[in-house]
């Protein structure tokens, strides 16, 4: 599709009101950013940069296949060690490599909403990774996102590309200095696994209490394929909505889908859908998340579109103060027969019987609160290598996160 | 009686006091209780979900030598497991002495440790609350006791005990030696002690 034609999708979205989420007027923050340039190393990016990355799971030294480093709407910087992984910006891939024009706003339409609209009206910035055939990284590309002034308007179009039989393992972090203040983040992701290839994406999002936040994720698998994509929110954030997609287009392709939410106070509408159309696809959307006083909306979709295939939603969440919502909505949609659908949903409050076994092994009401907490979103996220493990593990420890009560 | 005494907070005391080491404990909270020294042995804990044996064992006392208990009572294979998640009748029991021997109570209450529990467990079992309650230091070295609820008294021959009581609807009707006791109650049950309380 012409570029043109693109454009004149977006402008027609322009005003689209998105279908889930609170609306956002998008005149309120500042179109344009500064540009920040290049840095050569990432220990060159100011302290409270690398600070507000490592609060988002992504520590700049330590091993990994690669970094890309967003300022705003500025890669400002982008490298990768390993062989057959091409990890540049998206701007400067769309100039270098005709075919993207294929996968560029394919799995996510760009008149989605006024977000992707936005998204698409403006230069693009964001990551393109390819991993060539074959290729199989172990430790994963560190990415962060970085939003630095107020009322910035940060727009990101990420695509990734896995290639027939490679690995790749993407951690992205989303961030915000402490101060920053008011600000709305606009993320597009499309990722592209093919035959055989198996790709994690993470993203964690650590916003500020006045941030919004509207990614717009979509993934395709074929044949022999898997993907595992992992969300994770622990800070507060003024409201996040988000309902990524994952197509299982291939016989054998599997996602999982793992959900971690915290919210004190706030709105999260946070949820994911897996289009399983070929046979022998099997795909598993696991949540667990907590409030203690914010509202979380937490949606688990799953759409069987042939025979045989195996689709599994659970959504669980526990509410820790007298205020705080809790919204689980799993939803199956069968369209034929010999399908194998289920889901477990439940909302409630820390088991006193936990707390009592606990509290006779000497921890306090509120020790063993966070005990319980930490081990209910502990989620066992298959599928990812040791080194990016560590990483999320780091995250759901922080002991500053679960002043419970 | 034993969830009393440890202080679980939806039993309350309707009279009476509970002295432990010569302070009252009554009104005390349950973890201050576990502190000062009273250790239980949950008959049926619940599942703590995300949360490993082996750091289970760290919680109950960050200086255990977890490696070593866990090797002591065969349950290394566990260390990494969510605690009590699949577990077995015997496994749970392990499971919970792993944790005592950790906390090291200066007083453990264990409500029926070889209820549901193969012969072989039982062993462990024994072997464990010999060890938390000292008995290989002569008894005038001792610091540690405890108290054991059983039916069946297999328990008993795996370990050492001192005295026995009977507790007939809340109340203690007989006091004495543990062989002598169990002997009478496997020949006569219960009822024997109900007959020799109320002779005809």
């Amino acid at each position: 599709m012409p570029m043109s034609r693109l454009e004149k999708k977006a402008n027609e979205a322009k005003d689209k009101k998105a279908a889930l989420g609170t609306d956002i007027d998008l005149e309120t923050y500042e179109p344009e950013s500064e540009d920040y340039g290049e840095v050569e190393a990432l220990d060159m990016l100011p302290q409270e940069v690398q600070q507000a990355a490592l609060n988002a799971g992504v520590s700049l030294s330590g091993e990994s296949s690669g970094n890309y480093f967003q300022l705003g709407q500025s890669a400002v910087h982008k490298e990768t060690s390993a062989e057959g992984i091409e990890l540049i910006d998206i701007g400067t891939a769309l100039k270098k490599h005709d075919y993207l024009k294929d996968y560029f706003w394919k799995l996510v339409p760009i008149d989605t909403d006024k977000y992707t609209a936005d998204v698409g009206r403006h230069p693009p910035a964001g990551y393109f990774i390819r991993a060539k055939p074959g290729t199989k990284t172990v430790f994963p590309l560190k990415t962060c996102l970085y939003m630095g002034g107020k009322n910035q308007r940060q727009r990101v179009h990420n695509v990734v590309i896995a290639e027939e039989g490679s690995d790749l393992h993407i951690i992205t972090g989303c961030t915000t200095p402490s101060h920053a203040g008011r600000g709305l983040h606009l993320g597009v992701s499309e990722v592209y696994v093919k035959k055989g290839a198996h790709v994690s994406f993470t993203m964690v999002h650590n916003w500020g209490e006045d941030v919004e936040v509207r990614p717009r994720g979509a993934s395709y698998v074929e044949e022999g394929g898997s993907i595992s994509e992992n969300y994770i929110t622990l800070t507060p954030v003024k409201s996040l909505q988000a309902f990524p997609t994952a197509t299982l287009a291939g016989e054998g392709a599997v996602a999982s889908f793992n959900t971690i939410m915290y919210s004190r106070r706030g709105n999260i509408d946070i949820g994911n859908q897996t289009i399983l159309q070929a046979p022998h696809t099997s795909a598993e959307s696991i949540s667990r998340v907590v409030s203690t006083g914010g509202e979380i909306i937490n949606r688990g979709r799953m759409v069987g579109k042939v025979p045989e295939i195996r689709a599994h939603v659970e959504c669980v969440g526990l509410i820790l103060t007298e205020k705080g919502r809790i919204y689980s909505i799993p939803e199956l949609d069968g369209w034929c027969g010999g399908l194998d659908m289920s889901h477990e949903a439940a909302v409630g409050k820390i088991s006193q019987d936990e707390l009592e076994y606990l509290m006779a092994r000497g921890l306090s009401a509120d020790e063993a609160t966070s005990v319980i907490v930490r081990g209910f979103l502990d989620v066992e996220i298959k599928g990812l290598p040791p080194a990016l493990k560590d990483e999320i593990n780091n995250i759901t420890k922080l002991e500053d996160i679960y002043g419970a009560s | 009686m034993l969830s009393t005494i440890a202080g679980i907070p939806r039993y309350e005391v309707m009279g009476g006091s509970i002295i432990f080491k010569g302070e009252d404990v009554t009104q005390m909270p349950m973890h201050e209780r576990a502190k000062l020294g009273l250790g239980i042995a949950f008959q049926h804990p619940p599942t703590i979900r995300g949360l490993k044996v082996k750091d289970m064992v760290t919680l109950c006392n960050p200086k255990a030598d977890v490696e070593k208990i866990l090797k002591d009572m065969d349950f290394e294979d566990f260390a990494e497991r969510e605690v009590n998640k699949g577990f077995s009748g015997g496994e749970v029991k392990r499971s919970e002495m792993v944790q005592l021997l950790a906390q090291e109570p200066d007083f453990v209450m264990l409500d029926e440790p070889d209820s549901g529990v193969d012969l072989e467990n039982i062993k462990v079992i024994g072997r464990a609350i010999n060890v938390i309650t000292q008995k290989d230091l002569k008894p005038r070295l001792r610091t540690k006791s405890g108290m054991i609820i059983t039916h069946f008294g297999h328990i008993l021959d795996y370990m050492s005990t001192d005295k026995a009581h009977v507790m007939i609807e809340g109340t203690v009707v007989c006091s004495g030696s543990p062989v002598e006791i169990l002997e009478q109650i496997k020949a006569n049950g219960y009822e024997g002690c109900v007959e020799c309380l109320c002779p005809a």
